[in-house]
This record gives structure tokens, C-alpha cells and sequence, in this order.
């Protein structure tokens, strides 16, 4: 019978703590004095800066070849930096997506020149994408992608909308994800992907302010932009089989369960160091569950090492990771007794009322809960 | 996983699945002890996993015995396993001679718990052991106490005691035990260095993860085929996108206790860390009352009744979840340690477990 096997993760080394150790010494001097605000904004924070020193330390494109930027490092000790850099509540979010999978995915179906090019900018903390999927009429179904790019005299004409796109307004460039071919019976050939400079002529991103009036995700419109032929990612109709395996990456990390933690170091300063037993019981299971699934998330870390396809573990981890991160909040919510304020002087106050409000997005960005259990559902070998 | 334990789980699957039957297990509910499965485990080398080479064991490390009881479980194997192990491994810590034949431990919590007072030529054992695991069946009982700040394993005869029969949700026996008896002194001494009452607990709780984690990927198992077969409004009930995201949720769920498991497994081979196994039987018992909750909804009224196997699975899942420490009782342990740490070390607590 069809089970999800997570095999035990590479353990820590020597290696692995030094390099924890440093990356701590060094968020002790570059955090000092950040504001629980900021540091609750977790992977959505940006800070161009802080991305450069990141990028300085070496500590983005740690696993990539060291002729494109990368460090050579393993995925483990990438992992460790990661996990740091979310439990720390650093504003990593400016180089997020590049260092996840966008030059990931470059490394793996970009040209030698597109390789060369953008690789090792991003690796410095320089360069940044946004991604370029979502529709007003496709949203997780991804394969209704609209937007077009006609192929012209050298190069591509592209017309159409994206939306929901996290970043645009800052981002250097887009991988997007577009129709080449319209006339195929299959929904899912006919469709690549483009480097997209966010410059080109005949682009106009347009804020969209979320529901706290902040503003992540943008509408992003091309108006006959032309694209040359050297924006092309990967293969011409490729673009599904490569956006999916773009996705173990999108899903599995501690991104996934640790962006809610400075609400959980609040609530503990908030509590103190002698807590009641009710309150101990509450945050006694979320350390549980989020042990459990750093475990579940590091194992991920080794199959991508060892060249696997994890896809189906990444939607359990994000399916789990998320739903954890949203009963965090009702659960602190219900043994602190405050009410949620962003304009607070009281740091607890202040990131329960930023996560509460941030919190219908964890189920929804990087594939809705929906799409994760059809995905899982896919896996059990039931679709 | 080493090429030993592939070939360990395998074995030990195949042994509990061709001997755990629908028959065995209606009859164990009903009292009748399984001698030719238990030979066979012996035969097998599984019941003196953990006793030393050097004493006639099989010598495995905890995480491949852990493996073994896994299999067990998948299989609801009506046997005290898990409690043999944890038996032995007192048993031979201390020193003393592991008898042949299932044991189970007691220890000393409760009214009227164990007491152990020393004799001018040997010791005296009263008290009442509540729901000891199998004490009926069992050819010894190894009781953990203390005297004077010290743990102490007494290794008892049947002969020596008296039993209050009492069982748990799943029929398995959980017996009252009451001592008044002497002992003499080779039935007592010193438990091994850190063997003491609560890393004993922690042992279980390690042990009931991995049962949980071996019988919910059975519940799993069952559940896909039983909606891959049934067949309502023209389909079977696994194309339903409903059925499929809420066996989706219980793939999940036993993923994450097979993940937890592994880690209080992990812990307790290398140092019984009782935080990282908190964690695990803590994560194990919330995938029990979520999995066999949707297993139960799967599968409707069928489900529901004696006849279907399902509940010899969820009735284990009820009762080993509250065994050796419920959810909460390990997640105040854990959440007490981490308020007491302070804000700054939350994080690296939970990083070096």
C-alpha cells in the first residue's frame, strides 16, 4: 500500500553547528534593535541591505557551483541558515524567492549566458525575483494560464495579466509563466517559461494593498512587451513539467512553519518564566508539532540532496506547516489575554495583531490547501 | 536505514502479519493468550531484543527494536512486546537475569504504590501496581522503586503476587497487581545508572509512539482500500474530492507520527532526551485522535461494527495514546521546560533536540 516515506534526515555535524554558530553571532549584531514588528513580517520582510551582508557571508546560493556564485555548500548546511534566519525573524524576503527557486530553476534549464548572468547576482544578495504565475481567471488552476507570448521575428510578443504577484514592484525580474501554443489538446504542453526584466517597455505592476493595508502582491499587466529569444527558460512547451518541479522547493521548507514564530517567542516573554498549566499545555504542543516537522521538512532536505522528486512530502509539510502556523495564533490567543493592536508599544500585542491578520494567506500562497490535498490525494493513488 | 534493519522490518512483517489474523485477534480480545506467535517472536530472536549479546540476547540497538515493535503493532500484535523489551532492559541493567517467557513492568506511582523495605536476608514487596500491561500472562514482572533516593528493580514471580483483572480500550490487558510477599536477594538490585521511574516512562512513551505510528499506517492502509473498493453513487467513494482530502489529512497525520516516532526513537537510543520524546508521543497521540477519526468517518457504518477489523487498529490508537503519558501531560512537561528556558534558548532547545 501507497505510504509517504520521510527518511530520517541527515544528521547535524561539526560543520553544520559551527556554521549555526556564526550565522547566530552575526543576527545578534545585524538584529539589534529591529522592532517586533519587523521582525514578525518573517520571509515577507525586505531588506535590500541586509540581503547584500547575507550575500557577503555566503550564505545565499550556499548549495549552487562555486563558477556561478554558489558556496558548494550542502543542503543541510543550507537549511541550517534558513531555519536561523526565520526563528531569528530576519527580513530575508528581498532575495527569498531568487534564492529559492528562481535561480534554482536557472541553474537547472537556463542557458550557460542566462546561467552566468543573473546567477551569481543573485548569490551576492543583489538581485531579486518575483514570480509570475497566478491570473484573474487562473489562480491554483495554473494550467488556464492566459497570458501569451506569440513568437515574433526574434523574440516573443507578450499580452496579458498577472496577479497576486508578491514583490513586483521591487523585483528585478520575473520568471513567468505563459501559453506559447494554443493549439494543443493537452493543457499542460503549450505552456514556458521567461526571464522577465521588470524594465522592458510595455509593463505596468500596479499595487494591490492587502487587507492590512500593506503592500506585497501587485497586479502586473504586459502590453505587446517583446521578450528576445534569449529570455526563453528552459525549453519552448517545457513550462509545466518545469514549474512543478520548481514546487518541492516552494513547499517544504521551514518557511512553511516558522514564519508565526516570533508570535511564539512573544507569547512566551509575554507569559513569563512561570507559566500555568493550561498555558504550558498549549505551547508545549506547538514545539511538539513544529519538532515533528522540521524533521519532516530536514528529510526533504535530503531527498532534494540526493536528486529525488519529494513533491508529494512538500504539500504534506506544507499542509501541516501552515494549518500549525494558523492554530498557533488561536491558541496564543486564547491563553494571553490581550487584544490584538499593531499600534502597540507591547511587541506581543503588536505581532499577534500582524499575524492574525496575515494569517488567511499562509493556506493560500505557494498552492492552497485544496491544491495540496488533490496533490497528496494524487500521491496516495487515488487520482 | 541500514541494509539490517530493512531486512529486521522485513522479517518481522511478514511474521505478524501471517500470525495476526482476524481469528488470533477476536480470541485475544476474549482472554486466550497466543503462545504460537510468542514462540515464534522468540524463536525469532524479537522478545530478548534488547538484552546484551553477552546475556543471550539479540543485542539490537533501540531504534531496530523499535522497528520490530512497529511491525508489531502494524499487525495489533496481542502480545506484550513493547512491555518485554522495557522489562528486559531494566532487567539486564540491573544486573540480573532475564527470565524466558513475556514480562511487564510496574512502577511505583499511585496509592498505596509499590514499596520495597529491606530485610535481614532479603525484602519485603507490598502495595498495589495499577493497570500493568499483561500481568496475567506474564512470567515475570520487573517493578521499578525507590529506596532511600535509589532505583531499585525487583524481578517477581507470578506465584508472589495477586491480580485485579482490568483491561484497556482495545481488550488488551491492563491488570491491577497487588504485592505482599518476600523476596530474596537475587530477586532484587540496583537499576542501571539513569534507569530510574521517569526515564522508564520516557522508554514507554518512545515505545507507544512507534505502536501508534505501526498501527496508524495500518489505519491508512485499510482505509485506502476499503474507499478504493466501495462503491456509492456509481464510483467508488475515493473519487469523491471530499473522501480524497480527508485521506489526504490522515496520509498526513501518519506521516508525521511515523516522523515523530523515529525522532523519540532516536532519542531514546542515543540519551533518552525527554523533551525530544515528549515531542514525539505528544505528535504521535494527536495523529491517533486525528487519523482514526477520519479512518472511522471513511469508512461509515461498516467501520463501526465488530465485525470489520478497523477497530482492532483505533481501539489501540484510544488507549496506547493516553498510555505512558497522554498529549497533554508531555506537552505541559515540554511546555514548563521551554517557559523555564526563556525566550532566548526556546530556540536552540528545540534545534539540539
Amino acid at each position: 500500500m501507497t505510504q509517504l516515506n520521510f527518511a530520517p534526515p541527515p544528521p547535524n555535524t561539526e560543520s553544520t553547528e559551527t556554521l549555526r554558530a556564526k550565522v547566530r553571532a552575526f543576527l545578534d549584531i545585524e538584529m539589534a534593535g529591529m522592532s517586533a514588528h519587523e521582525r514578525a513580517a518573517s520571509w515577507g520582510g525586505r531588506n535590500p541591505e541586509f540581503s547584500r551582508k547575507m550575500g557577503a557571508q555566503g550564505w545565499i546560493g550556499m548549495t549552487w557551483p562555486k563558477q556561478y556564485g554558489g558556496h558548494e555548500r550542502s543542503a543541510l548546511e543550507r537549511y541550517v541558515v534558513l531555519e536561523e534566519m526565520l526563528a531569528a525573524g530576519a527580513p530575508v524576503g528581498a532575495h527569498w524567492v531568487a534564492d529559492r527557486q528562481s535561480a534554482p530553476s536557472i541553474l537547472r534549464f537556463g542557458t550557460e549566458a542566462q546561467r552566468q548572468f543573473f546567477v551569481p547576482k543573485v548569490a551576492k544578495g543583489e538581485c531579486y525575483f518575483c514570480i509570475g504565475m497566478s491570473e484573474p481567471d487562473s489562480g491554483s488552476d495554473l494550467a488556464a494560464t492566459r497570458t501569451r507570448a506569440q513568437a515574433v521575428d526574434g523574440g516573443f510578443k507578450v499580452n496579458g495579466t498577472k496577479i497576486w504577484t508578491s514583490g513586483a514592484h521591487v523585483a528585478h525580474y520575473m520568471i513567468l509563466f505563459c501559453r506559447t501554443d494554443s493549439n494543443t489538446e493537452d493543457r499542460h504542453s503549450g505552456v514556458s517559461q521567461f526571464i522577465v526584466d521588470m524594465k522592458t517597455p510595455g509593463i505596468a505592476v500596479r499595487p494591490i494593498y492587502d487587507l492590512s493595508g500593506q503592500h506585497h502582491f501587485n497586479e502586473v499587466v504586459f502590453d505587446d512587451m517583446f521578450l528576445p529569444e534569449s529570455a526563453l527558460l528552459g525549453k519552448l512547451g517545457d513550462g509545466w513539467k518545469q514549474v512543478t518541479s520548481e514546487l518541492s522547493y516552494e513547499r517544504s521548507g521551514p518557511d512553511r512553519f516558522l514564519s508565526t514564530f516570533t508570535l511564539l517567542l512573544e507569547g512566551f516573554q509575554m507569559l513569563g518564566r512561570t507559566v500555568d498549566d493550561r498555558s504550558a499545555i498549549v505551547l508545549g504542543r506547538i514545539i511538539a508539532h513544529l519538532m515533528t516537522l522540521r524533521r519532516m521538512s530536514r528529510s526533504i532536505a535530503g531527498m532534494l540532496q540526493r536528486g529525488e522528486d519529494p513533491a508529494v512530502q512538500a504539500a504534506v509539510v506544507k499542509e501541516l506547516g501552515t494549518s500549525l502556523e494558523q492554530d498557533m495564533v488561536e491558541a496564543l490567543r486564547l491563553i494571553v489575554d490581550v487584544e490584538p493592536d499593531g499600534g502597540s508599544d507591547n511587541p506581543y500585542v503588536a505581532v499577534l495583531a500582524h499575524t492574525i491578520l496575515h494569517a488567511p494567506s499562509f493556506s493560500l500562497r505557494g498552492g492552497t490547501r485544496e491544491i495540496l490535498r488533490g496533490i497528496i490525494a494524487r500521491g496516495l493513488g487515488l487520482r | 536505514m541500514s541494509e539490517t534493519t530493512d531486512l529486521l522490518r522485513d522479517m518481522a512483517e511478514r511474521l505478524f502479519g501471517q500470525a495476526c489474523d482476524k481469528n488470533l485477534l477476536g480470541a485475544a480480545e476474549k482472554g486466550v493468550w497466543p503462545a504460537a506467535l510468542w514462540a515464534q517472536m522468540a524463536e525469532a530472536g524479537l522478545t530478548n531484543a534488547l538484552v546484551p549479546e553477552s546475556a543471550g540476547g539479540s543485542g539490537l540497538g533501540v531504534c531496530d527494536a523499535l522497528v520490530a515493535v512497529r511491525a508489531a503493532a502494524r499487525h495489533a500484535a496481542p502480545v506484550p512486546f513493547a512491555e518485554t523489551l522495557l522489562a528486559s532492559w531494566l532487567v539486564a541493567g540491573a544486573g540480573l537475569a532475564v527470565p524466558a517467557g513475556p514480562l511487564t513492568i510496574a512502577h511505583a506511582s499511585g496509592a498505596q504504590a509499590p514499596m520495597l523495605t529491606q530485610r535481614a536476608n532479603g525484602w519485603r514487596l507490598t502495595g498495589r501496581a495499577r493497570r500493568v500491561p499483561y500481568a496475567r500472562s506474564a512470567c515475570a514482572i520487573a517493578v521499578l522503586m525507590e529506596v532511600d533516593g535509589k532505583a531499585f528493580v525487583a524481578l517477581v514471580d507470578p506465584k508472589l503476587y495477586a491480580i485485579e483483572p482490568g483491561h484497556n480500550l482495545a481488550m488488551e490487558p491492563r491488570d491491577d497487581v497487588i504485592f505482599d510477599c518476600d523476596l530474596g536477594v537475587r530477586d532484587v538490585a540496583p537499576a542501571a545508572s539513569g534507569a530510574d521511574a521517569r526515564t522508564l516512562r520516557a522508554f514507554g512513551a518512545a515505545m507507544r509512539s512507534a505502536q501508534i505510528a505501526g498501527a496508524l499506517s495500518r489505519v491508512l492502509d485499510i482505509t485506502l482500500q476499503y474507499t478504493q473498493e466501495r462503491v456509492q453513487f456509481g464510483k467508488p467513494i475515493s473519487k469523491f474530492q471530499a473522501i480524497q482530502h480527508n485521506l489526504a489529512m490522515l496520509a498526513a497525520h501518519s506521516a508525521a507520527a511515523n516522523a515523530a516516532a523515529d525522532m523519540a526513537a532516536e532519542a531514546a537510543e542515543r540519551d533518552m532526551n525527554e523533551l525530544v520524546i515528549a515531542a514525539g508521543k505528544t505528535r504521535c497521540g494527536d495523529a491517533a485522535s486525528a487519523g482514526a477519526a477520519i479512518a472511522h468517518q471513511a469508512h461509515g457504518a461498516i467501520g463501526f461494527t465488530h465485525e470489520h477489523i478497523l477497530h482492532f487498529f483505533t481501539k489501540r490508537l484510544w488507549s496506547w495514546r493516553d498510555e505512558f503519558g497522554k498529549e497533554s501531560d508531555w506537552a505541559l512537561v515540554i511546555g514548563r521546560a521551554a517557559a523555564s528556558a526563556g525566550r532566548a534558548k526556546i530556540w536552540s532547545d528545540i534545534v539540539t533536540a
